[in-house]
């Protein structure tokens, strides 16, 4: 417990560091929005206009940085984070919870879904090794090392077009209201396919990797002879005993992948135009859209953090020599 | 006494097979008795694991048993050969009559179960009638019976020392009661006063629960000490078989003598420790004959040319012993 608090501790100092920095950080970047237009509109804007625009964006020019920085962290509290300037005047609160259900349906239902059949797959090519499952390993090296935005590139080229069934891009049928219903969801999960099948293949052959060669190793460990020589059933000496141990290793990397839902895969999602978070990042990014910018920073951080917070709690559970005595 | 548990016949094991093959094992014969502690001795690489690991089927790949026959004689019923057993019917026969105690006391035991896990696992695999609370009752009873105190049933292996560990290795090796316990260098990783305690245990209960014993060891005066006979091996074969006594009196084999030479007796005069020259043979590359005429002090003619057979020396009392030498032409073969 006093372990879990002293984890917790160290995770709300990160957050502040990382929230402080996702503060400065964007205001370091040379330029801004208003200076965007001006060059938009080659000029043609007054004086009174300029001035207007930075009182409509909210860009107190005269205000100084501590005070901004206060008014951050109050804003932040009360879960306001401003007004986007790309999608003026959507809250960039609102702007994430439209798009942060998408990426966390396309990229964390893969994600979760790749760890469990790369996992059950490399345990399998991991005790059965030295057979035909050893044919897999050129395939998964090979697609583990492919980055995945580019087999999104390969996937479109080669499987979209005016008649194919895959569409080639976007979260649904343009003019479809999100709902839970017969017309969005199987338009939804159609759109879906192409993204989620190009990340659990480039994904999945990862963990295979890193599971096999995991079993690999933790094979040859004493206490796995002694099972064997203890006359156990094949399939606890395999499940209990060889994957319990070599599973270890994965489930840290497995909770850094799930910090990486939110962030980690807006390659993919600008490849097929699918209105996650990434692909809001690319969005604000063009637009000079601080605020937004920011509020996606600040998800991913967040994210991030809770993702290695699961990963401490889930070692304690499955690794007795990281727990202390109390 | 006389009446045997396990026959090794002609036991071959190897790694690899065709020319990138090495022969590890060559045509062991050797018989445990009932009740008995039979000590294997021998240099590094002299194949002695390799043996113990043969007979019970646990070679990893490339490991391969290239013939022969380990004939084990149950309680009751007939005699069978467990090389040609069933999977389903080798794995009933794993620790419910041949237990092994490992080397590793560090690394036997899975760091992330509990000891009454590892304890009762074994009990649910092959006596799944067996209730919960009996089975636990009945770990209980091994870690008391190898001097651990029951409440250390919930105790991660991490949280014991290595002696304690070893310690829980046999109570888990004796859980079922087995016929033929294995000892692979139990006591290598531990410190000797801890050596001392777990054999000088382990004795009581042998005579207590009354079950075989094949202790395997390099250190041939801790077989002098606990063991009722001792089989020498050199490159893979048995050179020399005889009673402990006779071993330390009197060996015959120029290899027996050269490894009694290497420790110091604790009575009598001081003499130098002499060793033996050279090193142990190379697997690939076996010398012709006697593998081991090229370090033997005592070679002449023969050793070169053929190998010698293990049988009985012509001399004293040969009917108990038997020899692998040159030097002590055999009447019979064994085996």
């Amino acid at each position: 417990m006093k372990f879990l608090l002293q984890r917790v501790a160290f995770y709300v100092f990160t957050a502040w560091a990382a929230i402080t920095l996702n503060f400065f950080i964007p205001r370091l970047i040379p330029g801004d929005p208003v200076q965007a237009l001006i060059t938009k509109y080659q000029g043609q804007l007054s004086t009174q206009a300029i001035e207007s625009l930075y009182v409509l964006f909210g860009i107190d020019k005269n205000g100084n940085v501590w005070s901004e920085y206060v008014d951050y962290w109050k804003q932040l509290f009360a879960g306001d984070l401003g007004l986007s300037f790309a999608f003026f005047p959507t809250p960039v609160s609102e702007v994430l919870s439209d798009s942060i259900l998408w990426t966390l349906m396309l990229v964390g239902v893969t994600t979760i879904l790749s760890f469990i059949i790369g996992t059950g797959l490399g345990v399998l090519a991991g005790w059965r090794r030295g057979s035909w499952t050893d044919g897999l390993l050129p395939v998964t090296t090979f697609f583990s090392s492919v980055p995945y935005f580019w087999l999104g590139i390969i996937a479109i080229y080669l499987l979209t077009g005016p008649d194919s069934f895959f569409p080639s891009g976007g979260g649904a049928e343009v003019g479809l209201v999100p709902a839970w219903d017969m017309y969005f969801i199987p338009s939804a999960l159609q759109h879906s396919l192409l993204p989620a099948l190009t990340i659990l293949i480039s994904s999945v052959s990862g963990w295979i990797l890193s599971m096999r060669n995991m079993m690999v190793t933790v094979s040859s460990e004493d206490y796995i002879t002694v099972a064997h020589a203890k006359g156990l059933p094949e399939r606890r000496v395999a499940l209990s005993y060889a994957a319990r141990n070599a599973l270890l290793p994965n489930v840290s990397g497995f909770a850094l992948s799930l910090g990486f839902i939110v962030g980690g895969t807006f390659l993919v999602e600008i490849v097929f135009s699918y209105p996650g978070i990434g692909f809001q990042l690319f969005q604000a990014l063009g637009a000079n859209d601080y605020p937004l910018m920011q509020g996606i920073f600040l998800v991913i951080t967040i994210s991030v953090l809770v993702a290695n917070l699961l990963a401490d709690v889930a070692y304690l559970f499955l690794d007795p020599r990281t727990r202390k005595e109390g | 006494m006389s009446e045997p548990v396990l026959e090794i016949k002609n036991l071959n094991v190897g790694y690899g097979l065709g020319d990138q093959g090495v022969r590890a094992v060559r045509d062991v014969n050797l018989t445990l008795h009932r009740g008995e502690v039979l000590g294997l001795a021998g240099e590094s690489g002299s194949g002695k694991s390799t043996l113990a690991y043969g007979m019970t089927r646990l070679l990893a790949p490339p490991g391969v048993i290239t013939g022969g026959q380990v004939i084990y004689h149950p309680a009751e019923g007939d005699p069978y050969d467990v090389l040609a057993l069933s999977d389903e019917r080798l794995r009933k026969f794993r620790w419910a009559e041949t237990a092994i105690v490992f080397q590793g006391a560090m690394n036997s035991l899975n760091p992330v179960h509990k000891i009454s896990t590892q304890l009762t696992d074994v009990l649910q695999a092959h006596e799944p009638k067996m209730s919960e609370t009996s089975r636990l009752a009945r770990a209980r009873e091994m870690l008391k019976l190898v001097g651990i105190a029951p409440d250390r049933m919930d105790a991660y292996p991490h949280q014991l020392s290595g002696g304690m560990r070893q310690r829980v290795m046999i109570g888990m090796a004796l859980i079922l009661q087995p016929q033929v316990v294995i000892m692979d260098e139990p006591t290598t990783a531990l410190d000797v006063v801890m050596q001392r305690q777990i054999l000088g245990q382990l004795i009581e209960l042998r005579e207590r629960l009354g079950f075989s014993v094949i202790f395997i060891t390099h250190d041939l005066s801790l077989l002098v000490e606990f063991s009722n006979r001792i089989a020498i091996m050199y490159g893979g074969r048995i050179v020399e078989e005889a009673p402990a006594s006779a071993i330390y009196k009197d060996a015959l084999h120029p290899y027996s003598q050269g490894l009694l030479g290497s420790f110091p007796a604790l009575k009598g005069p001081r003499r130098e420790l002499t060793g033996i020259p050279g090193s142990p043979p190379d697997l690939k590359g076996m010398p012709t004959g006697c593998s081991f005429h090229p370090r033997c002090p005592k070679a002449f003619d023969p050793c070169a040319g053929n190998i010698p057979v293990l049988g009985r020396p012509g001399t004293g009392d040969g009917r108990t012993r038997s020899v692998a030498c040159w030097l002590h032409p055999t009447g019979e073969p064994v085996g």
